[in-house]
C-alpha cells in the first residue's frame, strides 16, 4: 500500500487491486495506488514489470484487458470510458514512443485536442488564430521553436522532439493526472532539463502526476513525494524519494528474494488471477 | 432535309418497338439493337451526322469485346437487360426554371443543388442532368454575355452542331474501348462547354448528374472546348438512390484545349456503392480523355471517387502541343465490397510536355483498390517530364490496395519519376489520437484526410470541404 503523503487532499485517482492481460497474458497482478491532489508520484522498476502496461491500461488502450480490479477518477469508474473521455476529463499519458502521423499537422491536431478538453469543461473552442496565440505562449513551456508547429505530428522529429512535444501537449490540456512513461529515455541533459522544467511548472496543488521512469536522474530534477517499485505486476514497495536513491545504490537484486517470499504466499493462498 | 424525312419515319417506325406504353414513364423498352440507337436519335431529334456517329459506334461495338484486364471481379452484364434511354415526364427543356416540375427542383435541393434563382450558389452555374436528360442549366444568360456556351450536349446538337460535328469522338474514337462505343452509340445527355478564344470563364461551371431509375442506364456525354488563351474550370458530382441492383453508368468526356487554354475538371463522383455485403451499387465505367492540343496548353483531372460497387475509369491527358502539361490528382476510396481499377494515361507527343500524377488510395472494409497509369513518351517528345506518385493507405487487415505503373518511353531525352508509398492506419496512432480527447471516427478523418491533402488542395475552394465530410462520412463504422 502507498503511503498517505497529503491526507486532506481529495484522491484524485485511486487504483484498486488491478489486473491486466495482453493477448491473454496476465501482467498486472493487482496493482494498488493511491494518488492524491499536489503529489509527484514514481513507478520505478526493471524492464517488464508491468509499468508501461500501467499507464496504457489508465489511459484505456485497447490491447489491453482488464481482468479484474478497479480504477476510479476522481469518484469515477475510469474503466467505463473511452480513451478519449478519459483525456477530455483530464488524464493526461505522456508517451514513452510517441507516434509519427503523417499528413496531420501538428498546429491542428494540438487545437482539435485542445478544443475537446475545453469543450467538456464548458470552455469556448478556440479558432485557429485564438488558438496560436495560446500555443506560442506555451511553446516557452519546452523551449520549442514553432516551427515544429508546421509539421506533421511527430513526424520527423528527433528523439528528444517528440518528447518536448509531449509535454507541450500536456501543457495546453492542463490535466489533472500526468502519467509520464519514460518521458526521460533517449533525451541528452539539456533536453531532460527542459522536460523536466515543464513538469515542474505545470505541477500544483490542484493536480498530480505519476512519472515512470528508470533513472534517479530525473528525479534530481523532479522531486516525487512518493516512489513505488513495480515488480512482476504488482507495486512490490513504496517509500519516499530516498527509495529511488537505494534504488540507485543497490540495484534491484533485492526483489526477487521479495518476489520469491510473495509467491510462497500466493501458494498457500492463490490469489485470484485469470 | 431528307435526314428530317428520315427520323420523322423512324420515329413513327420505331413506336412499336420502343415507348414503354405508359408514356408518362417516358422509357423506352429495355434491350440494345440497331432500332433502339435509331429511336434514341429520331426522339432527339438528331441531324444526320449524329445518327452515323451512333451508328458506327453501334456497329463496332458489336464486334468489341468487354476488357478484362482490370482487377476487377462482377458478374457478366447483360446489355439485353439495360433501360438506354429514360427521362422525367417533363421531357422537352423548359426556357425558365419557374416551369420546371418542383418534384425535380425539390430531388437537386435535397441533394445540396440548388437550382432556383434565390438559393442558387453564387459564383457556379449548374447544368442539372436527372437519369437522361438535362432538367435545368443555370446562369445561361451572364455566361452568354462572354460569349460562353454552357448547355446540355442535346441542346448544343440543336442549337451548334457545327461545334458538335466538329470536336465529338475527336478525343475519344468512337471505337476507342468496349464502353466508349457503347456511350456514343446510345449517349443520351451531358454537358457542352465553349470557352472562346481569350476568354476567361467568369465562375465555375458543374454539372449535377442523378441516375434515378432502377433499371436505367446512364450514358452521359460531356465535351469542353476551349478556345485560344481561354480558362475554365468544371465541376462534376453524382449520386444515385439505393437499389439493390446493379445499374451501368458508362460516360465518356473529352476536352479539348487550344494553344494557351486552361482546363480544370473535377469530380466528385459519390454513386450508390452498394450495400456492406455488395449488393447493388453502380457500375462505372468511364472514358474520360483530355487533349492539349495546342501549344502551351493545360488540362488538369482532380477526381474524388468514393462511390460505386465497380469504379473503372482513367482519365487521360494526350499532350500533343509543344510545352503543354497535363494533370492529375485522385483521391479513391473503397469500403465495404467495393472495386476501384483506377488511374490515368499520360500521353507525351509533343516536344517539352510536362505531367504530374498524384494519386492517393484508401481501402477499408473487405474493398480492392487498384492504381493503374500509363506514361508513355513518344519519339517526338524531346525534353518531356513526368513526375508521378502512387501512395496508398490501408483501413484494417482484410482490405487489398495495388498499383500498376506502366511506363513507356521512346524518347532518351526525358526524364521520368515514379514514386509509391504503401501505409496503414495503425491501431497506435488512432489510440495516440484518442488520448488526446479526438474520438475514434474524427481521429480515423483526420488521418485519411491529411493523406489526401495533397489532391483536395487541387479541388475547387467550394468543394475541398464537402470533399472531406464526404471521406468522413464513407469510412464511418469502417475500422474496429
Amino acid at each position: 500500500m502507498s503511503a498517505v503523503i497529503r491526507p486532506d487532499a481529495p484522491v484524485l485517482l485511486e487504483i484498486r487491486d488491478l489486473h491486466a492481460s495482453v493477448e491473454n497474458q496476465p501482467i498486472l497482478k493487482g496493482v494498488n495506488l493511491t494518488i492524491r491532489a499536489g503529489e509527484i508520484h514514481a513507478v520505478m522498476g526493471r524492464n517488464g514489470s508491468g509499468k508501461s502496461t500501467l499507464s496504457k491500461v489508465l489511459a484505456g488502450h485497447p490491447a489491453y484487458t482488464v481482468t479484474a480490479g478497479s480504477v476510479f477518477y476522481r469518484g469515477e469508474n475510469l474503466l467505463d470510458l473511452d480513451p478519449e473521455q478519459r483525456s477530455r476529463i483530464g488524464l493526461f499519458l505522456g508517451f514513452q514512443y510517441p507516434v509519427e502521423i503523417p499528413g496531420v499537422s501538428n498546429l491542428e491536431f494540438l487545437r482539435v485536442a485542445t478544443n475537446a478538453r475545453r469543450k467538456e469543461r464548458g470552455d469556448e473552442e478556440l479558432d485557429t488564430f485564438a488558438f496560436e496565440d495560446v500555443v506560442r505562449e506555451r511553446l516557452s513551456v519546452v523551449q520549442m521553436d514553432p516551427a515544429f508547429l508546421d509539421r506533421s505530428v511527430n513526424e520527423g522529429f528527433s528523439g528528444g522532439e517528440k518528447k518536448r512535444n509531449e509535454i507541450l501537449q500536456m501543457a495546453l490540456l492542463e490535466p489533472v493526472v500526468a502519467i509520464l512513461d519514460e518521458t526521460d529515455s533517449g533525451l541528452d541533459i539539456d533536453a531532460l532539463r527542459i522536460v523536466a522544467g515543464g513538469v515542474n511548472q505545470l505541477s500544483s496543488p490542484d493536480n498530480a502526476t505519476l512519472l515512470i521512469t528508470h533513472y534517479q536522474r530525473l528525479l534530481d530534477l523532479i522531486t516525487p513525494d512518493a516512489v513505488h517499485v513495480m515488480a512482476a505486476g504488482r507495486i512490490l514497495r513504496s517509500g519516499g524519494k530516498e527509495l529511488a536513491l537505494e534504488l540507485e545504490r543497490s540495484g534491484y537484486d533485492w526483489v526477487d528474494a521479495e518476489l520469491a517470499r510473495l509467491d510462497g504466499e500466493a501458494e498457500r493462498q492463490p490469489l485470484e488471477v485469470a | 432535309m431528307s435526314s428530317t424525312a428520315t427520323v420523322g419515319d423512324l420515329v413513327s417506325q420505331n413506336y412499336k418497338y420502343g415507348f414503354v406504353t405508359d408514356i408518362a414513364t417516358d422509357k423506352i423498352a429495355k434491350g440494345l439493337s440497331e432500332e433502339v440507337v435509331r429511336l434514341i436519335s429520331s426522339m432527339k431529334q438528331e441531324p444526320a451526322f449524329l445518327l452515323d456517329f451512333r451508328l458506327r459506334a453501334y456497329r463496332q461495338w458489336l464486334q468489341m469485346e468487354e476488357p478484362d484486364w482490370a482487377t476487377l471481379g462482377y458478374p457478366p452484364i447483360d446489355y439485353q437487360e439495360i433501360i438506354y434511354y429514360a427521362a422525367p415526364k417533363q421531357q422537352q427543356k423548359k426556357s425558365s426554371l419557374d416551369e420546371v416540375d418542383p418534384k425535380l427542383l425539390e430531388t437537386f435541393e435535397k441533394l445540396g443543388i440548388p437550382l432556383s434563382e434565390q438559393k442558387r450558389l453564387s459564383n457556379v452555374a449548374v447544368d442539372a442532368v436527372f437519369d437522361s436528360v438535362s432538367i435545368a442549366t443555370t446562369f445561361r444568360e451572364q455566361l452568354a454575355e462572354h460569349g460562353v456556351i454552357f448547355c446540355s450536349i442535346s441542346e448544343a446538337v440543336k442549337d451548334h452542331p457545327e461545334l458538335v460535328e466538329r470536336y465529338l469522338g475527336t478525343v475519344v474514337p468512337t471505337n476507342d474501348n468496349y464502353f466508349a462505343a457503347l456511350n456514343s452509340a446510345v449517349f443520351s445527355d451531358g454537358s457542352f462547354v465553349f470557352i472562346p478564344k481569350g476568354v476567361e470563364c467568369p465562375m465555375e461551371l458543374s454539372t449535377y448528374f442523378r441516375i434515378n431509375s432502377g433499371d436505367t442506364g446512364q450514358f452521359e456525354r460531356t465535351l469542353i472546348i476551349a478556345e485560344e488563351a481561354s480558362t475554365v474550370s468544371y465541376l462534376e458530382g453524382c449520386t444515385a438512390p439505393m437499389f439493390d441492383t446493379n445499374q451501368l453508368h458508362a460516360a465518356v468526356v473529352e476536352l479539348v484545349a487550344l494553344d494557351d487554354a486552361s482546363i480544370k475538371y473535377s469530380t466528385v463522383q459519390n454513386w450508390y456503392a452498394g450495400d456492406e455485403n455488395g449488393v447493388g451499387g453502380i457500375y462505372n465505367f468511364v472514358t474520360k480523355r483530355g487533349q492539349c492540343r495546342g501549344d502551351r496548353s493545360r488540362i488538369s483531372w482532380t477526381q474524388v471517387e468514393t462511390g460505386s460497387a465497380i469504379t473503372w475509369k482513367y482519365p487521360s491527358c494526350v499532350l500533343q502541343g509543344a510545352d503543354s502539361v497535363g494533370e492529375f490528382y485522385s483521391v479513391a476510396l473503397t469500403n465495404n465490397r467495393q472495386q476501384a481499377d483506377t488511374g490515368t494515361k499520360m500521353v507525351h507527343v509533343g516536344p517539352r510536355t510536362r505531367s504530374t500524377i498524384v494519386s492517393k488510395g484508401i481501402s477499408a472494409g473487405h474493398s480492392a483498390n487498384s492504381y493503374r497509369g500509363l506514361v508513355q513518351i513518344g519519339p517526338k517528345a524531346v525534353g518531356a517530364r513526368n513526375y508521378s506518385q502512387c501512395d496508398s493507405m490501408l483501413i484494417g487487415d482484410q482490405a487489398a490496395a495495388n498499383t500498376y505503373p506502366y511506363i513507356r518511353c521512346q524518347q532518351p531525352q526525358s526524364s521520368i519519376e515514379h514514386e509509391a508509398s504503401t501505409c496503414r492506419i495503425s491501431e497506435d496512432q488512432l489510440f495516440y489520437l484518442q488520448s488526446r480527447g479526438i474520438g475514434f471516427e474524427e481521429a480515423v478523418s483526420m488521418m485519411v484526410s491529411g493523406f489526401c491533402r495533397d489532391v483536395f488542395n487541387q479541388l475547387p475552394m467550394e468543394f475541398a470541404a464537402e470533399a472531406d465530410k464526404l471521406l468522413a462520412l464513407k469510412l464511418e463504422g469502417s475500422v474496429g
